[in-house]
Formats: structure tokens, sequence, C-alpha cells
């Protein structure tokens, strides 16, 4: 890692959502809630959190609302343009300390809130963008969205019509639009995602992170593998752990060992019955994109 | 200061009077040159103010969304298919109940293509919870702009202020600019200094949140919210009626909701609403010289719909003619169809035939050949059976 303040030894003990005996509304084994956790840890106090429909809400409204920050709710296509609004409005208020993150899932960011996303990227607009992706559209019943894995089947990808596109490298569309900071984060590396968070929070303009949630209900499997699956998809390579500054500078925060897809894609049902050709494909893909990390990762490093 | 300017220059400088502090407007024939002149007024240091230059319509209203959100004076603007796609967050605007103002500079919208004026695109828009007001001249554009600030701030609700493309938008007419300091003696700062917590809709805002309607912990109070804000639009003409009240004393000028014109003892009275009224206001002139008993009634507010007002002028009129530039395709037009609704469901309002003319769709000039035809149709025909008669579908003939 480059550039990074002090890993924290331990969790602060401030909780920020789920903070009293009504507990939060996600279902048994959820990735999102515990990004959340982690991610409101490391953003402390004087948040407002700009959220459109989706799971978030869910957790943290049900059975009431029960976190510390103040959320504000977004419509899906314009959560990102909202935040920037309001931090804009706040800013001239004298209210500059205050932090606005917009929070949308893999549908409002990938998909229907991606005009305003990109356009508050190009506006390098003073605030925090969170993707938290669970690779479909999860509160709704695990409709496809352009997150979904090739090959992973949704609520609208019924076998045998599973999905056969590519998901979006939306962290390096991110990052391409030259904004200060993106970055990929997963709740299985703690550390590394509050350091992250801390990072992103330290600095001005558009930031923009990608936390990927593994959802027990939507990808099907048992809610006790949580933490397991989210450390697979880093060590298998299918979700690099890595960090862009100014739309180029890109480091890897993390290189495993990689270990072969089958046995990430064991662990779900969504991928149950693909072929061993069809795993194959997954394997290159996945090997293509790290390759082409690694690639962006040292170039102009060694004139320099 | 007198200035020949267009309608949209004049709600540029309606705008600048009233000091917004985010303004953020996507560029849309015909009313580009809004976001233009404030941008300059923004650059050359006139405006205190953050202009923002977003991507869509979508955006723009997000943005004065999440700004009025948060405590601060915005303005925006749009057109036609702008205002179409702003359609969701125009609800969002209105049940946040935040003082937005926008300009509709009014567009046919697609298909098929038209870029000249009729006020289908904000009449569609009826339903969201903003107010409305629709403006007859270049200067009526800049007042109104001054006065629905007053308005919004005080019933926490969003305007409209709506002029036709292209005859307002795009046309040149002596307008007063009133002095700054006048204007921030009618409007002060906007201030609202209740933050609002929890799961919520605004940060900042005028009153506690618990008259919000929702209490900003949970969903339960959907009903009561819009419960409030239909309260907050009833006393919308009153306050309309006071700010204008008061506009006039500093001003020298003013634009009730409903305007009588030359409607004492008139048998048939014409219901115009927009630029089309400084034409009716010549027919109707030149009628009353010619001896017959006919008069205009300007509709200056839409939403909420006058009811009162416009049940107490058109009351004990023999005939009314209503000459509007809009349709609700496979209904009537729109105008005709609230007054109907304010006339004939009123247990002390006997029946009144009311002619439905639909003209001027996509730009086409409204005439004072025309009016004055629609006119005397009314005086002479016999009540019609149709929803719908067309004024100048084929030039110069009222249709079926």
């Amino acid at each position: 890692m480059n550039n990074t303040p002090e890993i924290p030894a331990i969790l602060s003990s401030e909780e920020y959502i789920a903070r009293t005996e009504g507990g939060q509304g996600a279902c048994p084994g959820c990735g999102l809630a515990l990004a959340l956790r982690l991610f409101a840890k490391a953003m402390g106090p004087n948040v407002i959190m700009v959220i459109p429909p989706g799971c978030t809400p869910v957790t943290v409204m049900s059975p009431r609302f029960n976190a510390a920050f103040t959320v504000f709710v977004a419509l899906f296509g314009s959560t990102a343009v909202f935040a920037s609004g309001l931090k804009t409005a706040l800013s001239i208020r004298g209210e500059d300390e205050t932090h606005v993150v917009g929070w949308g899932g893999d549908g409002a960011t990938f998909d229907i809130g991606f005009q305003a996303l990109s356009g508050a990227a190009e506006r390098n607009d003073d605030i925090i963008y969170v993707c938290c992706d669970n690779e479909a559209y999860q509160n709704t019943g695990n409709q496809r969205s352009s997150a979904t894995p090739w090959g992973g089947i949704t609520s609208t990808n019924p076998p045998p019509a599973r999905k056969m596109e590519r998901k979006k490298d939306i962290t390096l569309i991110m990052a391409h639009h030259h904004i200060p900071y993106a970055a990929t984060a997963t709740i299985a590396y703690p550390d590394d995602l509050m350091n992250k968070v801390k990072i992103a929070k330290e600095m001005r303009g558009f930031r923009f992170l990608h936390l990927l949630a593994p959802c027990p209900t939507g990808w099907r499997f048992p809610a006790d593998r949580t933490i397991e699956i989210s450390r697979m998809a880093v060590q298998t390579h299918i979700f690099p752990l890595f960090e862009i500054r100014h739309g180029t500078d890109l480091t890897m925060n993390l290189r495993p060992e990689r270990s072969p897809v089958d046995a990430y894609l064991g662990t779900q049902k969504r991928y149950q019955g693909l072929d061993a050709s069809q795993i194959r494909d997954i394997q290159r893909q996945v090997d293509r994109k790290w390759e082409r990390l690694q690639w962006l990762s040292s170039y102009g490093k060694e004139v320099q | 200061m007198i200035k020949v300017i267009t309608g949209n220059e004049a709600a540029a400088y309606g705008a600048l009077l009233c000091r917004p502090q985010v303004i953020c407007a996507y560029p849309i024939t015909p009313q580009s040159r809004i976001p233009e002149l404030l941008s300059e007024f923004c650059a050359q240091g006139l405006l205190n103010g953050t202009f923002v230059n977003v991507e869509s319509e979508m955006a723009a209203i997000g943005y004065v969304t999440g700004a009025s959100a948060g405590g601060v004076r915005v303005f925006t603007a749009t057109s036609s298919q702008g205002l179409a796609w702003m359609h969701e967050g125009l609800h969002n605007a209105s049940g946040s109940r935040l003082p937005i103002v926008m300009v509709i500079v009014n567009r046919p919208l697609c298909a098929p293509a038209n870029l000249t004026t009729d006020q289908t695109d904000s009449l569609s828009q009826r339903d969201t919870g903003w107010l409305q007001f629709y403006c007859e001249s270049n200067q009526e554009v800049l007042d109104t702009v001054v006065q629905a600030y007053r308005i919004a701030e005080t019933l926490s609700l969003p305007v409209m202020v709506c002029m036709d493309g292209v005859y307002l938008s795009h046309l040149d007419e002596s307008v007063n600019i009133p002095d700054q300091e006048m204007v921030d003696r009618y409007l002060p700062p906007y201030a609202p200094t209740f933050r609002h917590p929890g799961y919520t809709y605004k940060v900042y805002a005028t009153y506690p949140p618990s008259e919000l309607g929702y209490r900003s912990e949970c969903f339960e109070d959907y009903m009561k919210a819009r419960w409030l804000q239909h309260k907050a639009c009833g006393q919308a003409v009153d306050t309309v009626l006071a700010v204008n009240k008061e506009f006039e004393t500093l001003f020298g000028r003013g634009y009730p909701p409903v305007e009588e014109y030359r409607c004492e003892d008139a048998e048939i009275v014409v219901v115009v609403s927009g630029s089309a009224v400084g034409t009716c206001r010549g027919v109707i002139d030149k009628m009353r010289e010619e001896g017959h008993n006919v008069g205009l009634v300007k509709l200056k507010m839409f939403r909420p719909f006058p009811r009162d007002l416009i049940r107490a002028s058109l009351k004990g009129r023999r005939r009314i003619a209503v000459i509007e530039r809009d349709l609700s395709v496979g209904q009537c037009g729109i105008f005709f169809q609230e007054i109907k609704w304010a006339l004939h469901t009123h247990a002390d309002h006997e029946f009144t035939p009311i002619y439905g003319f639909v003209a001027g769709l996509g730009g086409l000039d409204i005439t004072p050949a025309l009016m004055e035809k629609a006119i005397r149709f009314t005086m002479n025909q016999d009540p019609p059976q149709q929803e719908i008669l067309w004024l100048g579908l084929r030039e110069g003939e009222i249709s079926e």
C-alpha cells in the first residue's frame, strides 16, 4: 500500500447502525449490512448519507430507523446529483465539514443512476459515492443488473437463460473520469476497507468506492459463508483489491496467489449448472482482467 | 431601469434580483438563454450564487432539490421534453415541501417535433403538487419570478412560472427592471432554521419535522403528509393575493390570479391564459366599441385551481368561451376541463354553456380574427355537443 494512514489495530467501538434493541432489517448473513457498519465506523460522525431505495434503506429502517447518521432519501436516477446539490448547499451555509455520501446499490450505480453518477464525477463534485454491490437488484428479488457476473442466474435470468454479458468494470470507468480517488474493497478485508474510507474522507472532490457485498439470499449460499465468499472473491482474482488516484495511478493493494474460480462458483447456487467450458470462460475473463490490472499498475512506474 | 428584453431575459433578470444561491438548469430550446444569462451574471460577479452545469434535466431538478433540501434558495428552468424528463423529480420536490422556483418556457412535446409553443408540457404536470402561473408579458414574467419566491417560501411548496415559448421567450418587450434594494425589501433572504435528523427528505426546513407530515423515523405517515400538502395548497390563493397586494404597493403593478377585463355586465366572457391574453384584450376592446357585451377573464393561476375566484368571475354569464393552447388528447382542452369542473360542481352555480376552443397548438398564431370568430360563434351558435371546437385547424375556421 502507498500513502495510506496507519491501519486501525482494532475496530472502533462506536456503532452507527443497529444501535439499539431494534436491530436492523437486512437478511441473515447480509454483506451489505456489514459493509455499511464498517463504512460508518470509518467515516465517524457528521455524515449525511444520500440513499435511493434498495436494500440499504430496509437495513436502516426496519423495524424502525436505527442509525446514527442522517439518511436523505434519494431517487434512483439522481442519487449522485442530490448529494452534489446537498453538499453545495451545506458548504454555502458554512457546514463544509459535513460529509455527504451517495450510497447506492449496483442498480443505482451501474444502471439507472449511472448518468447522474458520471455527471457528478465529471464535475468532480465534492462527495463520496459508494457502490455497495450485491450483483443484482436484490431488494426487488434478485433481478439482473449490469453488475451481475457472466454466467449468473437471476430471477430474470432463469436457467437456461443465464446472464451472458460481462460485468462492467465500474471502478475503472469511474477512475477514467479523472477523479481523485477510486477504489475497491470488500468486507473480508475490513482494515483495507476502512483504510480506503479514511483516505477518501481526507480528500476533496469526487471519491468513488466499490464495495463487494455478498448476498446469501440472491447468490444463494448459507448465511454463515458471507465473509468466506467475500475472501474467496479476492483470492480468485474475481474481485481484485486496488485503488486508483487521479484516474491513472493504480495500486494493487493485495496480490494473492490465484486460486481457481471453480471453488468460488461452487459455493453459490446462482452458478449451478455451468458446464466445464463456461467455467473455463469465466477463468479466462478473470485472468485477462487481472493481467490488465497488473499492466495498469506497472504502467509508467519503471521510468519514474 | 427600463430595458427592452426577451421573456427569457426577463426570467433571468427576475432570478438575479432574487439572489438564488444555487442555479442549475440544463439548456433546451427555447429556454437556453435563461441559463446562459444566469451563468454570465455569476461569472461577472453580479450574482453571488453557484451556477452549475449538469448533464440533463433529471440532474438539474436533482441538484436543486438536493440544494433546496440543504437550506439554500435555488432556481432552475426548462421546457417541454426537459420538464417531462424531470417528472419524478417534480413529485419528489413538492412532496419534500421544497420552495423551488422553476421557469417553464412552454413548448410542445414530441412527436411530432416542434420547437415553438403550447402549454401541454406544464399542464400535464398539473398533479405534481407544484403551483403554476401563466404569464401574459415579459414584465409579468420578471415580476412573477420575484413573487414566486415569496409564495414558495411562505407555503413551502415549489412554483412553476410559465411563459409561452417564442411568443414571449424570444420576443423583445419593454420591461421595467426593479431596483435591487426594493426587491430585497420585498423578498428577505431564505432562512430555514430547523434541521431535520433521521430518515429525511430535507435537511433544512422552515418548520420542525413534526409538521412535515411524516415522522422522520418511519414511512407510515404518507397520507398525513399528503393531507398537509393539500392543506398548504388550500392557502395558496390567499397567499398569492396577499403577496401580490404587497407587490402592487411597492412596485405599482400587480397580477391577480384571476383578472377580469371589461367584464362589467358582460354576457359573453372568454377565458384565456398566457401570451394570447394580450391579443384578446384588443379583440374585446374592438367588440365593445361595436356594442357587444363581451369581456375577458385572464387565468394566470392554474395550480392550485383558483376555483372560487373563477366561479365569482363567471357567475351569471350567458355563455362562456375558453380559448386555450393545450390539449388533453382524446379528452378536451385542459383549462376547459378545469373551468367546467369548477362551475358545474358548485351547488350555487346554475348551468352555463361553455364553448371549448383549442387553438394555436404547435405555435400556430391565434390571431385577433380567429379570436373574434370564436367569440362570435359563442354569441350566435347553439351550445356545442362536442368537447372541442378546433379553432384555426383549417385556416381561419372553426371545425369539429
